[in-house]
């Protein structure tokens, strides 16, 4: 483990340090380092293989009917017209599914959903019928000619009056439901923590909304079945994060057996969560497949995509945090109203309603916390977690990570001052939290030092002090955020009752090359680079030498997939331990090669070799080559090299990382430019430093197009206004500074690498960064994201928008 | 994938054949130029015409030229071609400032002056630019050419004076000395339509307005235009208390509605604002003076 150097903020005078952009390897590596990725000369050559490129002989088109209403009675529905249109093959509404008992489908947090309208229509895109024709045209044209009447309700918008007295009751399909309640849970010990706060000097509130977002990966969803009618197979290709999840809830809710479903997720185009959940089309390709015979096609389109599928946030939290006079902070406790939609559809460990929200407490050494959390039930889409979040972590360091700029705020502090103050210093590790959580390794200090050296801290206060002088507003944010990933250990985390491991599998050809069969999947990480590079360093076989295979069910271990940043600490971990199996296998192999006692012999990367007599080597190569041979091995022991495993996390382990981001305001039209950004993050090991990088690159823009842009609103009537990428705005490299990015290192004690999660870090930590130096700037004290001009003009005016619903 | 319901196509060889085509296919033929606006709202499903008349291989509407003592720019001029036009730089750098910030490259080589004209969108850059301008329309029809003034060829949101069987053939900008001319826009991101934004034209004699014009766009200022704010301006000096003056009056008239990219009195201030900054920066221009 790094040790730490220094602490306390950075010397007056100070200027920036340079971080020099990270040098990608000449030739491939023989493990660790930045190489470049496999899989990259396909993709850029435009030879990727999506959902969208495959056809199969004699394949439909699939669309789907959506409600147009947020909360609606269903008095019918009239298909002839539809089913009349020549090219027309099927026309499938919720009557049918019902008939199949196929009309609901369980969620991922013990409620149904509806695949096809039944009863009501409870938000606006619900799934209301399904066209299977000859093609897309045809299958649009005929949506045209379904007639739907409807008998509009009142809707539920504003989660906030989701439990009045009086509200309409959206599920009623639920027997005995009179409100929207969906469950209450806590965390923390409340009479410890009201205690911290009947005595603490000080205490700063603030009431904040995380707004609802939503992944908007580059390809939507979509899904094709097809049902072998002679041999009862069913493949299905899929958009998913978690093919082998997918697979037994197939089975699960269709009744359909596990061995006849093969799952194959083809290349994804971005996933963020997005695609770890079935939804309505999926299913409704599957019994288009079965009424048809042939294959069957659905991919929805963008709007679709943003109006139906996973959002991900939609937090009401009311904070508090309590200090001593000198800054100590005592306390923390949380009152969260989350919006689910209208149905709880949020992908988490089964046990926790909010997901992992109550790491809240972040990265500081705080004596007592407490949340409490209230789900409802609103006409909106299901969803809940998706998007690069680890499962409400997003939520929780947005939370605490405001809240300390509120307190250093109100009492006239220094935002860094007061976080270097508070963080959990490195020899308090393992860290116990007041929430339970234990924090595995970390050297905060270190890591908030080194980005304030690396912005310059000193020498930009000074400047916004200038300018401040001439009227100009600058900005700067803090956010020092613990990430908790690799979800999860076996005795508090599944999903639907799975178990949260990952299985590997790996195969040495005689001539030395390798296949390693992963359950996660790649939706852009690199994990064909990566999971390569962790068995070369492992066996000494070249990353060019290994195929990595992953996304089909046939070819691939059972595992949860790849979400909430697990793969490299769950999969990964899984990858390292088969290599390691593989290597005990070639030892005793090379024993029986060099006629000695395995126990003599000594690994050098790649070789066994005799102890003390370094010419008497067997390399990985000739041993695999031996171990197919007519080599006579010792009894009892098999032929070949090939092992499995499955790798059950003991804990998660914990990312951490300190961001600053330096912001101008235009005082006259509260336009925000994102001048500098500096990044400083620890996942532990490297195993691709140029990967990590890149993964940071995506998160942080990620964050300032939820900071900025991002805006989901619904009007009164429940329509969805950010329903096209010309309402729901994603940041471009025109909004991106160019990244600053530092790293520290302290491995993970519980990982045989050492390494931890990245993809969502700088999706969880940038956010709060942006918005800190915003209101920085403007000098307010809180306004809720996106922070777009409209909003930025307002909140300098005392006078904020309410960005979950429709300007008026 | 969003996908259009059934249409014809034609491919019009000139002027006349386009018109000989819209006549005989009456109103529910379209013409497409860039199709940036009208494809997308095919698949969307918001229009659906029965025809589409394809001008892109109509030589007669392209290129920006010098004649007759204006700017000349055919219909089907790219975005791109006007914001790298040498010529709108020296005579209008408010065109190129517009086009600068009309949407992004990929609907920049594609999308036409005539097609966003012709759209007539609310929010639409160009439309204020050229009100701005003072500039004239010239359309074509049946029985010949004629001569709309920029201010008079929006007659609402999405409508303009070019009737069924007509066909935008070019915009004019007469040249006169001691102009200047500069766009001001306020968008959320990149790329982005309008939040408001606003172009203003300056001809000085001196320290004197001799001519001004203003463009607003998103504000619902009727015809794009700020007659009142201009009327104020012209004659008068050209200093920047009286641009903060123009600028609000320009905002006591315009009638913004509230969406998603901002309440009314933001878009409200914005129209004042950024006509005054638009002002500003014209009246550097003019003199040769901008920083
Ligand atoms: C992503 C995106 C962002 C955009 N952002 C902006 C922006 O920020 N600001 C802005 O101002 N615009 C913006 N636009 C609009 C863009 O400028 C217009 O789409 C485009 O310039 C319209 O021109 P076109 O050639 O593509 O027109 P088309 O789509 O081909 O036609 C538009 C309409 O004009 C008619 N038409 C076209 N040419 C003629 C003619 N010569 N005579 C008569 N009628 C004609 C057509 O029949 C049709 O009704 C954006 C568009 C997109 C897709």
């Amino acid at each position: 483990m790094t040790t730490t150097d220094t602490t306390g903020v950075d010397a007056p005078g100070t200027a920036p340090t340079e971080v020099a952009p990270t040098q990608v390897c000449a030739s491939t590596p023989m493990g660790y380092g930045s190489m470049r990725r496999k899989e990259d000369a396909r993709f850029i050559r435009g030879q990727g293989r999506y959902l969208d490129d495959i056809a199969l002989p004699g394949m439909l088109h699939g669309a789907i009917l959506r409600s147009p209403f947020a909360h609606a009675r269903i008095v019918s529905i009239d298909t002839s017209a539809a089913e009349a249109h020549p090219k027309v093959k099927a026309v499938i509404t919720g009557e049918t599914l019902a008939g199949l008992g196929l009309a609901w489908m369980p969620t991922l947090s013990h409620d149904v959903q509806a695949v096809l309208a039944t009863d009501k229509v409870r938000f606006q895109g619900q799934e209301v019928a399904f066209v299977v024709a000859e093609d897309r045209y045809a299958a649009r044209d005929a949506l045209g000619l379904i007639e739907v009447d409807y008998e509009p309700l009142d809707a539920v918008i504003d989660a906030r009056t989701a439990l009045d007295e009086g509200a309409p009751v959206i599920r009623d399909d639920l027997d005995g439901r009179t409100d929207n309640h969906i469950f209450d849970w806590e965390a923390g010990d409340a009479a410890a923590t009201d205690d911290v706060f009947a005595r603490a000097d000080v205490v700063a509130e603030c009431d904040m909304l995380y707004p609802r977002v939503h992944p908007a990966p580059m390809e939507t969803c979509g899904s094709i079945a097809s049902m072998d009618p002679v041999t009862g197979k069913l493949v299905v290709y899929t958009t998913t994060q978690a093919p082998h999840a997918h697979r037994t809830v197939y089975a699960l809710v269709a009744g359909l057996p596990e061995h006849k479903i093969q799952i194959i997720a083809p290349d994804i185009g971005g996933g963020f969560g997005n695609k770890v959940g079935i939804y309505p089309g999926y299913v409704c390709a599957v019994v288009g497949t079965i009424v048809t015979g042939v294959p069957v096609k659905w991919v929805e389109d963008r709007s679709e995509n943003l109006m139906a599928t996973s959002f991900a946030r939609d937090y009401h939290m009311r904070g508090e945090i309590a200090s001593t006079k000198d800054g100590k902070l005592l306390g923390v406790r949380v009152k969260v109203l989350a919006d689910h939609g209208a149905f709880n559809g949020t992908a988490q460990p089964s046990k926790m309603p909010a997901g992992l929200f109550h790491v809240f407490s972040g990265s500081y050494d705080i004596a007592a916390a407490h949340c409490q959390v209230t789900g409802v039930y609103t006409n909106k889409a299901p969803g809940g977690v998706a998007y690069a979040c680890s499962f409400r972590i997003t939520e929780a360091v947005y939370l605490i990570e405001r809240l300390v700029d509120v307190l250093a705020r109100d009492q006239g502090w220094d935002p860094a001052e007061l976080r270097m103050k508070n963080l959990v210093q490195p020899e308090q590790f393992p860290y116990t939290t007041a929430l339970g959580w234990e924090y595995d390794s970390g050297d905060y200090p270190r890591t908030l030092q080194k980005a304030l050296d690396i912005a310059g801290y000193a020498e930009l206060r000074r400047e916004q002090a200038e300018k401040r002088e001439r009227g100009e507003l600058m900005g700067i944010g803090i956010s020092f955020f613990t990430e908790a990933v690799g979800a999860g250990p076996r005795k508090t985390m599944d999903i639907l009752g799975l178990g949260m491991a990952d299985g590997a599998e790996l195969r040495v050809h005689p001539t030395g090359k390798a296949v390693l069969r992963l359950s996660c999947m790649s939706q852009g990480q690199g994990h064909s680079t990566t999971f390569a590079q962790i068995v070369a360093q492992e066996l000494g076989i070249s990353p060019d030498d290994i195929e990595v295979v992953q996304g089909d069910t046939d070819q691939t271990p059972f595992g949860l997939g790849t979400y909430a940043s697990r793969s490299t600490p769950v999969s990964g971990a899984a990858t390292v331990m088969v290599a390691r199996k593989v290597r005990e296998r070639a030892k005793i192999v090379a024993a029986a090669m060099l006629e000695v006692s395995p126990d003599d012999l000594e690994w050098e990367k790649g070789r066994f070799q005799v102890a003390g007599d370094p010419s008497a080597s067997a390399a990985i190569a000739d041993i695999a080559m031996a171990a197919h041979s007519d080599l006579e091995l010792p009894d009892g022991v098999e032929g070949h090299l090939d092992a499995t495993c499955v790798y059950n996390p003991p804990n998660l382990t914990y990312p951490c990382g300190a961001y600053i981001c330096v912001v101008d305001v235009d005082a006259g039209t509260g336009q925000v430019k994102v001048r500098r950004f500096i990044a400083v993050d620890d996942c532990g090991v490297r195993i691709n430093p140029m990967i990590v990088e890149g993964q940071v690159h995506g998160g942080l823009a990620d964050g300032v197009g939820m900071a900025l842009m991002q805006l989901m609103a619904f009007d009164s009537d429940g329509n969805h206004l950010g329903a096209s990428f010309m309402d729901y705005l994603l940041p471009t490299a025109m909004e991106c500074p160019s990244w600053e990015l530092g790293e520290t290192v302290t491995p993970s004690p519980h990982h045989p690498i050492g390494a931890k999660g990245v993809g969502e870090s700088a999706t969880v930590g940038s956010p709060p960064a942006v918005v800190n130096a915003v209101l920085d700037a403007i000098g307010v004290r809180h306004a809720d994201m996106p922070l777009t001009p409209a909003h930025v003009w307002r909140a300098m005016r005392g006078d904020p928008i309410r960005t979950d619903l429709a300007i008026d | 994938m969003q996908v259009p319901a059934q249409f014809d196509y034609e491919r019009a060889t000139g002027v006349r054949h386009a018109i000989a085509l819209l006549t005989r296919y009456g109103p529910e033929s379209r013409l497409v130029a860039g199709g940036h606006s009208l494809i997308p709202m095919m698949k969307l499903r918001i229009a659906n015409p029965e025809t589409l008349i394809d001008i892109n291989d109509l030589d007669e509407l392209t290129g920006i030229s010098i004649t007759d003592g204006a700017l000349r720019i055919g219909a089907m001029v790219r975005h791109a071609e006007l914001l790298d036009s040498p010529l709108a730089v020296e005579h209008f750098p408010i065109l190129v400032d517009a086009e600068r910030v009309i949407a992004d490259p990929v609907v920049r080589n594609r999308g036409t002056i005539g097609g966003s004209l012709c759209q007539a969108d609310p929010s639409e850059d160009l439309s204020a630019a050229f009100t701005a301008l003072h500039a004239v329309a010239v359309i074509e029809g049946e029985s010949g050419r004629r001569e709309v003034p920029a201010r008079e060829f929006h007659t609402g949101p999405y409508q303009t004076v070019v009737g069924d069987a007509e066909i935008l053939v070019e915009v004019r900008v007469p040249i006169r000395t001691g102009s200047g001319s500069a766009y001001e826009k306020v968008e959320r991101r990149v790329g982005d339509w309008a939040v408001a934004a606003g172009g203003a034209a300056l001809w000085l004699d001196g320290d004197t307005v001799g001519e001004v014009g203003i463009g607003l766009t998103a504000v619902g200022a009727a015809h794009f235009c700020a007659p009142q704010a201009e009327d104020f301006l012209r004659g008068g000096p050209a200093t920047e208390e009286r641009f903060a003056e123009a600028g609000r009056i320009a905002a006591e008239h315009v009638r913004p509605t509230a969406d998603q990219r901002g309440p009314e009195d933001y878009k409200r201030h914005l129209a004042g604002e950024l006509t005054t900054r638009a002002l500003r920066r014209a009246a550097a221009r003019a003199r040769g003076s901008e920083a």
